[in-house]
């Protein structure tokens, strides 16, 4: 260590604080962490949250059950479909409502879709904090802008899209939205594979990835992480198979899990799920049958009965719970969303600590955050 | 004393001025050639079609960039070093400069023939680091030093294969005359004696170039530019065109030595137009091969780095060096060369492969840890 070659009495002899954040093209939004950090190694990281706190969950309590939809898709901004779904599902627990199969089908076709385009998301990003330049990042973007064609063409909207409601959804999908899923299907399928060979089985991105930023299961547990980031360490969590909500349990899929625990398995994990979420779509899409999607007698305005309810989905990111209390009337008395990412964050400091400054950015990467998410 | 400059005959040192200038015009030129260049290839490479709508197919794109770099305002960080931010670009761009001197464009074109001219341009161009370093320390910028630092580390580790495998073409060529050797190579082009010397040649010449999967001291996604996170306008430009005109120097080293430069391994006398075209079809391949290795490799860490030059690179080309004086001393047959160059190739890649098969978990040092939470 540099510290033992200088005479003390001479020199002060300091780490390096290094600033990284929250302008820096690697912190995936408004991040900062300081990291201490001796020639290249991380001593300590501290993060730093909250520049995009914008008070979501406070701005709900203030507007009716309806309205707190659009706030919902600005906590997960990627994953947007998923988001709302907890809170409309918390909505109808509450409410007593009686959602039509149709669409509980298509809720589900879009939240895969949503978890295909928010890991091609995590992809591209990756491929970058990795250090290649740009492409897998392209090939990423070329996906997911497919999903999001499709999603606009359905809701309007590109990301904040607002389309489903306690009860049903806004209104029924275009008439060709088969035909369009397994367009978008096929394209999907062909990004997946040219990730196999852009990043999976590259020599240097394994050499990057592979034994760096482990997190052991029983850590991972405490730390209440969950989703990807959690299976990476062999942990068989999924809120899909552990609590099934809309149809799951009518479909088959497998909950791909690492073995190591490093930023590969985390990596390889997003891969692996993204090939079921192209099963699981498939499998919905056989099952899709016409019908209402909104329940026939719905009130003009929404009241619910006083009680309190929490609702957790699987979101792209981990568990995306909703925690509503209603003291009855139009609107939430108290809503809390409990953030996947925001857990996520939190062994930071443990996975980087004793690695290189290079390692800790493929780090934070690995874990995927959703600034707004962490925020709200 | 008077020399003989394309037509006629001029004073030494005004025909050394002259040919300088012309270098240096033909860098400025080629460096933005190759901007536009790499930005359209790795277009392709992304599914994109990159810079279209300044001049006819994008060509006037670098054009109009350096006339936006030159119109931007001079910066300076308030604490930064003021003699030493300011000579950083200079720095780096005069020992590439220098390094044009023994470059064999063509058949008696050069600005001066050496005797000892791989020696002098390995010496010339390694002084570039002492800018980039001059950079990282000037600009007051905690990242600009790390990547300076880093840039430091990885100049003395790559300086050596690279030295190593021109050396071992040297043995085996017999001379470090870039003239002669290009001259020696009329019949066979040095690459297919020495094949695994390219290959070290072109790894570590990536990483002279700092360019992937070796651009650890710009990193963008961990140092943010690294040296140059603090330039702005014509000072930025001038590490850039350095950069730029350091590949092309390079890739022209790489067809002089193991190509065969503007030899042509098919007999025939060449005139200089066949020539010029020969030697830029050499360069482009190398290029190429630069930017498509950009467009789809990661960066590595620079432990891995340096543990790849000194532990893998560095040995194997001191073997070759000792197997080219072994051959050549007890009058073996040529072909043993080829032979155990491409038997190189294969262990070389079979031992980058071993090196990550294996996950290797490394769990944080807990003693770190615990320093740290104090």
């Amino acid at each position: 260590m540099a510290s033992e070659m200088l005479p003390d009495e001479e020199y002060e002899v300091q780490d390096l604080l290094l600033n990284v954040g929250p302008q820096h093209p690697s912190t995936h939004g408004v991040f900062r962490m300081v990291m201490t950090v001796d020639g290249e190694l991380v001593k300590d990281v501290v993060p730093y949250i909250g520049y995009l706190h914008r008070g979501a969950e406070k701005l709900c309590e203030t507007m009716d059950y309806r309205q707190g939809i659009g706030f919902m898709d600005r906590t997960e901004y990627l994953a947007g479909h998923n988001a709302e779904l907890s809170y409309v599902m918390a909505v109808e627990k509450l409410a007593g409502l009686e959602v039509p199969e149709r669409a509980q089908w298509i809720r589900m076709i879009l939240c895969e879709l949503n978890r295909l385009s928010s890991h091609f998301m995590f992809m591209g990003a990756f491929g970058i904090d990795v250090g290649v330049f740009g492409t897998p990042f392209i090939y990423a973007w070329r996906e997911r802008e497919a999903i999001i064609d499709l999603f606009e063409e359905i809701s309007g909207d590109r990301m904040m899209y607002a389309y489903f409601r306690p009860g049903g959804l806004a209104w029924d999908v275009p008439t060709n939205f088969v035909q369009r899923v397994k367009e978008v299907l096929v394209s999907s399928k062909t990004g997946i594979k040219d990730f196999d060979g852009l990043l999976t089985d590259n020599e240097i991105f394994r050499a990057r990835t592979q034994g760096i930023g482990y997190i052991s299961a029983e850590d991972a547990i405490d730390y209440g992480m969950s989703g990807p980031s959690l299976r990476g360490s062999g942990v068989p969590m999924d809120v899909r198979k552990d609590e099934p909500y809309l149809y799951y349990d009518q479909i088959k899929f497998e909950v791909p899990v690492g073995k190591n625990g490093d930023v590969f398995d985390r990596y390889i994990c997003r891969l692996e799920e993204m090939r079921q979420s192209v099963s699981i779509i498939e499998q919905c899409l056989e099952h899709l049958q016409p019908g209402p999607i909104m329940p026939e007698r719905m009130p003009r305005m929404l009241r619910t009965p006083p009680g309190e309810v929490y609702v957790r989905t699987e979101a792209p990111r981990g568990e995306y719970g909703v925690y509503l209390v209603s003291k009855g009337g139009n609107r939430p008395y108290r809503l809390k969303v409990r953030s996947a990412c925001l857990s996520n964050l939190q062994p930071l400091k443990q996975m980087s600590v004793g690695q290189y400054v290079a390692d800790a950015i493929i780090v934070l990467g690995s874990i995927d955050i959703v600034l707004s998410e962490v925020d709200r | 004393m008077n020399t003989h400059f394309i037509f006629w005959d001029i004073n030494v040192w005004a025909d050394g001025a002259l040919r300088l200038l012309m270098i240096t015009g033909l860098m400025t030129v080629v460096a933005m050639g190759l901007i536009y260049l790499e930005r359209k290839v790795l277009a392709r490479f992304h599914q994109r079609v990159g810079p279209q709508r300044t001049g006819p197919l994008g060509l006037l794109q670098s054009v109009a960039d350096a006339l936006k770099l030159v119109g931007k305002e001079d910066l300076r960080p308030t604490n930064a070093d003021p003699w030493t931010f300011e000579l950083a670009p200079y720095l780096v761009f005069i020992p590439i400069f220098l390094g044009f001197v023994v470059i064999p464009f063509v058949a008696d074109w050069q600005v001066r023939v050496l005797d000892l001219g791989i020696l002098y341009f390995v010496a010339a161009s390694s002084l570039t680091i002492v800018g980039w370093v001059a950079a990282g320390w000037g600009s007051d910028n905690r990242y600009a030093m790390i990547g300076g630092l880093r840039s430091a580390a990885q100049a003395i580790s790559y300086e050596l294969p690279l030295v190593l495998s021109l050396l071992s073409v040297g043995i085996v060529a017999g001379t470090l005359n870039l003239n002669e050797m290009v001259q020696g190579q009329s019949a066979v082009p040095n690459i297919v004696w020495q094949p695994m010397a390219f290959f070290i040649f072109f790894i570590a010449a990536l990483a002279e170039l700092n360019r992937t999967p070796f651009d650890i001291p710009v990193g963008e996604s961990e140092v943010v530019g690294g040296p140059f996170v603090e330039y702005s306008g014509i000072r930025w430009s001038m590490f850039f065109l350095g950069e730029y005109a350091g590949m092309f120097i390079m890739s022209i080293l790489a067809g002089a030595v193991f190509l065969g430069g503007y030899e042509w391994p098919f007999g025939g006398e060449l005139g200089r137009g066949w020539q010029v075209v020969l030697v830029g079809v050499k360069s482009s391949i190398f290029i190429f091969l630069v930017f498509w290795v950009r467009a789809s490799m990661p960066r590595l860490r620079i432990d891995q780095l340096m543990g790849y030059a000194w532990k893998v690179l560095v040995p194997l080309s001191l073997v070759q060096v000792l197997l080219n004086g072994a051959v050549l001393v007890y009058g073996g047959p040529k072909i043993i060369l080829t032979v155990t160059g491409l038997a190189g190739i294969v262990f070389l890649f079979w031992i980058t492969d071993r090196a990550v098969s294996k996950p290797r978990v490394r769990p944080a040092n807990p003693a770190m840890q615990t320093e740290a939470a104090s």
